[in-house]
């Protein structure tokens, strides 16, 4: 790794961080492995408010040529992220650029949460609630975050 | 019987024409002559890397021009796809390593020459094999291991105090790369014609199609594949994570594929576009490989001898529409992180990281404030954020010299803050420590110890 100079660009991203105050970071690989973290997101406004996410990123060997690869890791009733944990945002894959950085997908992601929208679905079934029915999509939310069933699917509390 | 064919005039009459006779043209240090043919043959150690369909063009041309020391690193086995142009392969190879059997068949034909085949990753070498050849040989295709060589073959760099290049620590490389009907070849001599990093810019993104668009509106057969590639898998195999190398992997991908498409109506999802869209390959074409290939093969032979003005520094090979052919001559970023002098900063042994970040302060150059430090991809010290603060806190007040491992001189990464006409910017430099008075350590000790 220490042959890559993506490692040393990123190193002065991760140096330069400048979250906002809901979110944090870890590095589960210790301070010598910085290509992956994990970020845990608290909203504090919106449907999501007073939940925790979190989302594993694996920074690509030939950042920030390329994006790094995120996926949330708590299973989460959302239109634009699927039960996988696979998440829709546009910097992340068709809008990357070299110079956007960590900084920026931590705020794409916040952003997410405090406006969710039904035109990017991945998960089909609450972008059509949330555009339908916002009052049924609100308690499915609460439903989720506070542990329990959405349709066939169990989500576990992250409140 | 191999070796009473070596000299047969027929064998070497064109390079002859190159060699053996001064030219107008010429490097300084061209000495025609057969003493010079010889010594190319002899003394000359040139590693290319890959054997696919690149690297089996190279090695056959180098041998033909008369290097007989080489030397080759593939990791990837022979598939039966690579048959149509990797033309050193048979379909009884299929399976075998690309780089054990490209160089058993050119020593079969070209004799007299000696191929070492490495069948690793290029990450699995140490340094210092990279070191041994006069010429790494790139034939790669992608942007990652070419970022990886180039870094390597820097880091060999060395800087005289006057920050110009030292030129025995100067490892050349030559790159080629196709796609398609488009090619290029380029030669790199770290510390005065641009490395990868300088002009990584050349390379367009790659194509990424929005996930929601797999998820939900999928209108062509490569949405469909990137659909059972990125979704569908996860969603099936959980936790198992996907192989393109796996044919196994790669023919789920595809069926699953199938059913997307047959579920869309959409036409034309096939193996080999699946192979293609997973792995972002762009169909390979034998006769654009070989046009690169002998530009870098005779770029390396004019390195080597100085029978002619090498390229300077980039051929594009356009086959597209008609045929277009263009040498552009780039710049270096001369504060480029890989290749740049960076800034010289010398040490007592006895400073502390603490102090060292201390003096970055008050460094009439860089005046740069709450430095973050990182000597080759170890993180000594980190400002930010704290709980990585924390883990490194313990570092500064120990010697820099040790927690860098107690060589003369190397080079270190800061990045902090500072102030331009009144603004504060964040920046990111290159520096060379050296300490001193450990001039004693030779550059085996050096490398060695790092």
């Amino acid at each position: 790794m220490d042959f890559f100079i993506s490692y040393i660009l990123h190193i002065a991203d991760i140096s330069e961080l400048n979250l906002p105050k809901s979110c944090a970071i870890t590095f589960p690989n210790g301070k010598d492995d910085l290509m992956y973290f994990e970020v845990s997101i608290r909203p504090d406004e919106g449907y999501y408010s007073g939940g925790n996410f979190l989302f594993s990123f694996q920074v690509s060997p030939i950042y920030p040529h390329e994006a790094p690869k995120v996926k949330c890791k708590t299973k989460v009733y959302h239109p634009n992220i699927d039960l996988e944990g696979n998440v829709c945002l546009n910097i992340l894959r068709e809008d990357w650029k070299p110079v956007l950085n960590i900084n920026t997908i931590i705020y794409g992601l916040y952003h997410l949460f405090t406006e969710p929208n039904s035109e990017d679905p991945l998960n089909h079934d609450a972008a059509a609630v949330l555009r339908d029915n916002p009052k049924l999509f609100e308690s499915n939310v609460r439903r989720a975050m506070t542990g329990g069933y959405v349709g066939q699917n169990f989500f576990p509390r992250c409140i | 019987m191999a070796d009473s064919t070596t000299n047969q005039p027929s064998r070497t009459r064109d390079l002859d024409k190159l060699l053996l006779r001064p030219g107008n043209l010429v490097a300084p240090i061209f000495d025609p002559g057969a003493q010079l043919r010889d010594d190319i043959g002899e003394y000359a150690r040139i590693l290319v890397v890959g054997a696919g369909g690149l690297g089996c063009e190279l090695l056959k041309d180098l041998a033909l021009s008369g290097f007989k020391n080489l030397e080759v690193i593939d990791m990837d086995r022979i598939e039966v796809t690579n048959l149509n142009r990797q033309f050193l392969f048979r379909l009884e190879d299929v399976g075998k390593p690309k780089a054990e059997v490209a160089a058993k068949r050119v020593m079969e034909r070209v004799s007299g020459v000696n191929i070492v085949p490495h069948f690793c990753r290029i990450e699995d070498k140490e340094i210092e094999f990279y070191n041994d050849f006069s010429i790494i040989v790139l034939g790669l295709d992608s942007i990652e291991a070419r970022s990886y060589i180039n870094a390597v073959a820097c880091s060999f760099l060395e800087y005289d105090s006057n920050d110009n290049p030292i030129e025995e620590t100067v490892k050349p490389m030559v790159d080629g790369g196709t796609e398609g009907f488009k090619g290029h070849a380029r030669i790199i001599m770290p510390g005065s014609t641009p490395c990868f990093e300088c002009t990584i810019w050349l390379f367009p993104p790659q194509v990424k199609f929005p996930l929601c668009t797999l998820a939900e509106t999928p209108r062509t057969p490569a949405h469909c594949i990137e659909y059972a590639h990125l979704i569908k898998w996860d969603e099936v195999h959980s936790g198992k994570s996907f192989d393109p190398d796996e044919p196994e992997h790669m023919k789920w991908v595809y069926t699953e594929a199938v059913k997307r498409a047959e579920l869309f109506g959409i036409q034309g999802v096939t193996y080999s576009l699946t192979q293609g869209v997973v792995k972002n390959i762009i169909p390979a074409i034998a006769s654009t490989n070989a046009i690169v290939s002998a530009a870098c093969a005779l770029e390396t032979l004019k390195l080597v001898s100085g029978c002619s003005k090498t390229l300077s520094n980039y051929l594009t090979y356009n086959g597209v529409e008609g045929l277009h052919v263009k040498v552009t001559e780039f710049v270096r970023d001369k504060d480029c992180l890989v290749c740049g002098p960076g800034v010289l900063v010398e040490l007592d042994t006895t400073v502390t990281l603490q102090k060292f970040i201390d003096i970055l302060e008050e460094h009439p150059t860089l005046l740069l404030s709450k430095a973050s430090v990182t000597h080759r991809g170890k993180n000594l010290y980190m400002q930010a954020p704290p709980v990585l603060e924390e883990m490194t806190r313990s570092n500064l007040k120990l010697p820099l010299f040790e927690l860098m491992g107690k060589v003369s001189k190397d080079v270190v990464h800061v990045t902090g803050s500072t102030t331009k006409n009144d603004q504060k910017t964040s920046c990111l430099r290159k520096l060379r420590i050296a300490f001193k008075g450990v001039d004693g350590m030779t550059d085996t000790d050096m490398a060695g110890g790092a």
